[in-house]
């Protein structure tokens, strides 16, 4: 099967609306085709990756979790931007450290997330063959 | 590589307008459909945007939507009118396409 | 060309369906191929078959049935936003000891796998939504 350049575009926080959980439902399920997988996170979509998510109170599942898993399915091209994290009067260490383990370097860690400007990110948007938006 | 950019957002209720245009590289297509259209009309700070921005960036309206709110006279100038026809080429013409949903 | 097209939304809710619907008509009069249709989100609501608008309305589950006909058209139901939201096909409702189906004709229900391999398969994909 071809392999092509797929971009998961996240711009919607999660609990207010179900984009979120359910785009990280395809992430998953697309892994097993072993694409050249990127996750983008643009505007408010910065927010599906907080630390700290409690969502008892609220009486939905939280499913921030999950997304430590990513690497382990060789899901390990995470994009921030970084005018929306600045907008949000956020930073880095706001957020969930994201890693995965290169098989290649003796599984070594090494971070899957990488913070971009919008240029940079506009970059990588326009080499991408599929773009799936949520 | 080209991108075809959908807006279907108003620029008066969402800043996805803003951010689109900070994606939308030389080369690449704007195409304003739904409630995004009324970022093509006359007198407005998004029209002006258009205005301002890079040449290499195409501007293009869905005519029916803009059409079905009763706009087509006041379309901004340097913005191109296309029908679902036309947008079915814009996305075969350009290479993938982004919707900013 | 082959196109492949997801929806996100609900049919009279949000425009995207309908939009969805004018390009996949305008993409096969332009002579396109359409691989599939994927509905996601609350998009897996376009399929089913109790809806009635009013008569003076268009009826756009009606309207996707007879485009997938005329074309031969592949419309995917994604099956976890299907179950979520109470979209069930016959084998399911059975499955599942419900007394009701109520899928349109022309969709079917299937997985998310379904979506990537429209993406893979096809030369260009376009999402509508919200």
């Amino acid at each position: 099967m071809a392999i092509k350049k797929f971009m998961y575009v996240n711009r919607k926080p999660p609990y207010g609306t179900v984009y979120a959980l359910e785009s990280l439902e395809v992430v998953l399920i697309g892994a097993a085709f072993d694409q050249d997988v990127s996750l983008a996170f643009i505007g408010d979509g910065v927010y599906q990756l907080t630390k700290g998510q409690n969502t008892e109170a609220i009486g939905q599942k939280n499913f921030s979790p999950v997304y430590s898993a990513l690497g382990d399915y060789e899901v390990t091209k995470i994009y921030i931007e970084k005018e929306s994290l600045e907008e949000r009067g956020l930073t880095l260490d706001d957020l969930q450290h994201l890693v995965w383990e290169d098989e290649d370097e003796d599984y070594a860690e090494k971070d899957s997330i990488r913070l971009v400007s919008r240029a940079e990110l506009a970059d990588v948007m326009a080499e991408q063959e599929i773009i799936l938006s949520f | 590589m080209s991108l075809l950019h959908t807006i279907n957002k108003s620029p008066f209720e969402s800043n996805t307008f803003d951010t689109c245009l900070g994606y939308a590289l030389d080369g690449s297509t704007v195409l304003l459909i739904e409630d995004g259209v009324y970022a093509a009309t006359t007198d407005t700070s998004a029209a002006e945007k258009i205005k301002n921005a890079s040449s290499g960036v195409t501007f293009a309206v869905l005519g029916p939507d803009l059409q079905a709110r009763g706009l087509e006279g006041k379309l901004a100038d340097g913005i191109k009118v296309v029908d679902y026809e036309g947008f079915v080429n814009l996305v075969a013409e350009n290479d993938s396409v982004q919707s900013w949903l | 060309m082959k196109f492949s097209i997801q929806i996100n939304e609900g049919p009279y809710q949000h425009q995207a369906s309908d939009t969805a619907y004018q390009f996949a008509k305008a993409a096969l009069a332009a002579g396109h191929e359409i691989f599939r249709i994927f509905f996601y989100h609350d998009g897996v609501n376009n399929g089913t078959r109790l809806a009635i608008p009013p008569q003076d309305d268009r009826n756009i589950v009606a309207l996707w049935t007879a485009l997938a006909k005329d074309n031969d058209l592949d419309m995917v139901i994604c099956i976890a936003a299907a179950q979520r939201r109470g979209l069930m096909d016959a084998d399911e409702a059975k499955r599942q000891g419900l007394d009701a189906d109520n899928i349109a004709e022309g969709f079917r229900i299937s997985g998310l796998g379904q979506l990537i391999e429209a993406g893979i398969e096809a030369d260009r994909l376009v999402v509508f939504g919200a």
